[in-house]
């Protein structure tokens, strides 16, 4: 499902047009976005969590030329499944990803 | 603009949709049906094993996990993992790129 079919079936569903639901689409995101930007976490409760996690530096090696480089720490987003989403899913096993 | 959020830091639903409701001009249960509807619809593709690509955001998909035996990491204990299918997200590049590049 890509972010224009998500509008479709949103617009479709809270009867307002596809400009206005992918605003509404955009501004969810955004939001979540920018919580992490600003440090915070974003709890959504029966979907799952984001935050950020920090990933220290460290000494990787270009797998081309085997050539040792410093891989600098940083800072990720990071997404962990609620526990309604994550047995939603389990048990849908019979569906193939 | 919503800045003071509970739980210690934590943006919840409830601060999504006041922002989307001030963003749209909606009525905040409108905004609320809305923000419910998109989890919701995200919700019911990854049950259905399908993979949603939110461009700059990121990506979820369902992957199946192989049945592997796990260690209780306290006490070294082995315990049997069955196969399961779980969600897993990738954070797109202007994600990454925002949380990465701010000062916090």
């Amino acid at each position: 499902m890509t972010k224009a079919d998500l509008v479709e079936k949103l617009a479709e569903k809270i009867n307002l047009t596809k400009k206005q639901t992918e605003v509404i689409v955009n501004t969810v995101f955004q939001s979540i976005t920018d919580a992490l930007n600003q440090g915070n976490k974003v709890e959504l409760r029966g979907f799952g969590s984001f935050r950020v996690r920090h990933r220290n530096s460290r000494e990787g090696r270009n797998p081309k030329s085997g050539q040792k480089v410093t891989v600098p720490a940083k800072k990720v987003p990071f997404f962990k499944a609620g526990k309604e989403l994550r047995e939603m899913i389990d048990t849908n096993k019979d569906n193939p990803a | 603009m919503v800045k003071q959020f509970r739980k210690g830091g934590a943006m919840t639903k409830l601060e999504i949709i006041n922002r989307v409701s001030q963003e749209t001009g909606l009525a905040r249960n409108k905004a609320e049906k809305a923000v419910e509807g998109v989890i919701n619809l995200i919700k019911d593709a990854l049950s259905n094993g399908e993979s949603v690509i939110l461009r700059r955001f990121g990506s979820f998909e369902v992957r199946d996990k192989r049945a592997r035996i796990g260690r209780n990491p306290k006490t070294g204990e082995e315990a049997g993992i069955s196969a399961r299918r779980v969600v897993r997200f990738k954070s797109g590049k202007y994600f990454k790129e925002v949380v990465n590049n701010n000062n916090n």
